[in-house]
């Protein structure tokens, strides 16, 4: 176990003076993987605003219940009763057909309109927020609603919550086909940095091997050095999109109180810096892995 | 100790570098590889190391077939063996000191024991007060005798050597063998490939030519 400690701490002390012996093509190499990195982390942060945006712009989704004009009180209140015991956990408002008058008699136009009319025009209604607001539920409930007796209509309105959601989705689709792409690249980068690096320590590699030394001892530094650029890459792309949120905050923060909003551009969330981190050490082991396998199998 | 059964090995396009060779070397000999350049001495040198392997026939290095071990195995043969190369093969980027330290660090002895054993081995050659310098810095002889303190220091029972003398004066060639004699004295089985008629006049002497043995 001490001797395992002490291979892997020379391992990466080796990797280390290395990356400080060339601290030009280190730096281009971190700058590289770094701009690669930035893009999916900054669409990532743009969408996570983006989420956060249309969660607080939004009141929560709704489904309205009207029933028939002939409905008496009686039969609203055996719906409000079955509405509160639903199993799918309702928060439900009764509107009763004469609030609804004496509200719509508070405006001003609408006002003698009504006087004129022979009697309330206005049924009793519902107001109903569900606690799970995704699409599919609400489409189900409102499907339910409909065949209550004495329910004249249903009007779900989450059309709207549909259109942000799938645009949303479609966002977060595109972030991810980034992420994939960039990936790659980043494993490519990786790869052909390692690849230099074991061609100018070839004799270290061929007079390790002719010593005894196993491939994954041979290996080992350069997967140091490949985690090692990736963290580096990761931290260099973590900085540009902090530059970059920084710098938008306070122009998009203008735009959005045009809009009667208050918002302020969030940096990338610590779950996602993680992410950004681990991911880049990763792919960055990964490509030296690739790397030093190609090279071992030719020798 | 080691055996050669009926071995050759051929080249690509068609080289024959040795050719149907039987000897055997005992436990503790000191034995001296002669022959002209080119007459397989180094091959002969890679078959026991695996660093080649056979065309036919076989290599026995303490009972075991080393022509047909698996990649995987390899290394743990070679950590058993003493390797001083024509070349000498020290990595210039290391100081003295660490290229002594490499073998026993790939097979992964404890930092502290590993110091001193470097210290020891380097003394064995008389480099102790050089374990600092660069391979650079070092004359002709005293990397010779720097890859010999890589080649022991993990105490191998048996020393391959190739041509210790090459580009050796006289009398560093001389103290050069007098170091291998010493580990021989030990128990250490040597073999030497060398042209060098002077070198271990004592010694038993297999004669290669164009690959054959000679008797």
């Amino acid at each position: 176990m001490i001797t395992w400690f002490a291979q892997h701490r020379a391992a990466l002390r080796l990797a280390l003076r290395r990356l400080a012996a060339a601290p030009l093509n280190t730096l281009l190499s971190v700058v590289a993987i770094g701009v690669a990195l930035a893009l999916p982390a900054g669409g990532q942060m743009l969408l996570a605003n983006a989420m956060q945006l249309a969660r607080n712009a939004s009141p929560s989704p709704q489904i309205s219940l009207f029933l028939r004009l002939d409905a008496d009180r009686k039969a609203s209140s055996e719906i409000e009763t079955r509405l509160k015991q639903h199993p799918a956990g309702l928060s439900v408002q009764f509107l009763p057909k004469e609030e609804t008058l004496e509200r719509m008699k508070a405006s001003p136009g609408l006002r003698e309109v009504i006087e004129v009319l022979p009697r309330n025009p206005f049924p009793d209604a519902f107001v109903v927020v569900p606690r799970d607001d995704r699409p599919e539920a609400m489409d189900k409930l409102a499907a339910e609603f409909r065949l209550l007796p004495r329910v004249e209509h249903v009007q779900l309105d989450s059309a709207w919550v549909r259109r942000l959601d799938v645009l949303l989705r479609l966002g977060r689709s595109g972030v991810g086909v980034l992420a994939l792409l960039l990936g790659v690249g980043l494993i490519a980068i990786t790869f052909n940095i390692i690849r230099l690096q074991v061609l100018t320590q070839r004799s270290e590699i061929e007079v390790s091997a002719l010593l005894g030394a196993t491939d994954s001892f041979i290996r080992r530094p350069f997967l140091y050095f490949g985690a090692l650029l990736g963290l580096l890459g990761g931290s260099a792309a973590w900085l540009l999109v902090m530059v970059a949120t920084l710098w938008l905050r306070s122009p998009l923060g203008e735009l959005a109180q045009l809009y009667g909003l208050s918002f302020s551009l969030a940096p990338l969330n610590p779950r996602d810096s993680v992410l950004l981190f681990t991911i880049a050490g990763a792919l960055g082991w990964l490509g030296a892995w690739l790397s030093l396998r190609q090279h071992l199998v030719e020798n | 100790m080691i055996r050669f059964d009926r071995v050759a090995k051929r080249y690509p396009p068609g080289i024959d570098a040795l050719r149907d060779l039987s000897f055997e070397v005992a436990s503790g000999e000191l034995v001296v590889i002669e022959g002209h350049s080119g007459a397989g001495k180094s091959t002969l040198l890679k078959l026991i190391a695996a660093i080649e392997k056979p065309t036919s026939g076989a290599v026995l290095v303490g009972g075991q077939n080393v022509g047909s071990l698996k990649r995987l195995a390899i290394p743990f043969l070679r950590r058993n063996l003493g390797l001083v190369f024509q070349d000498q093969k020290l990595l210039f980027d290391r100081s003295a000191f660490e290229n002594v330290l490499l073998p026993l660090s790939i097979a992964g002895f404890p930092p502290r024991e590993s110091a001193q054993r470097v210290r020891a081995a380097l003394e064995k050659v008389g480099l102790l007060e050089r374990e600092k310098a660069m391979p650079i810095a070092l004359s002709g002889g005293e990397q010779q005798r720097l890859a010999i303190a890589r080649a022991v220091v993990c105490r191998p029972n048996l020393l391959l050597v190739d041509e210790p003398t090459a580009h050796l004066d006289i009398d560093t060639a001389a103290d050069v063998g007098r170091i291998f004699s010493e580990f021989n004295q030990v128990g250490v089985t040597v073999l030497v490939a060398t042209y060098d008629r002077n070198l271990f006049p004592t010694a038993r002497r297999v004669r290669l030519e164009h690959g054959r043995l000679v008797p």
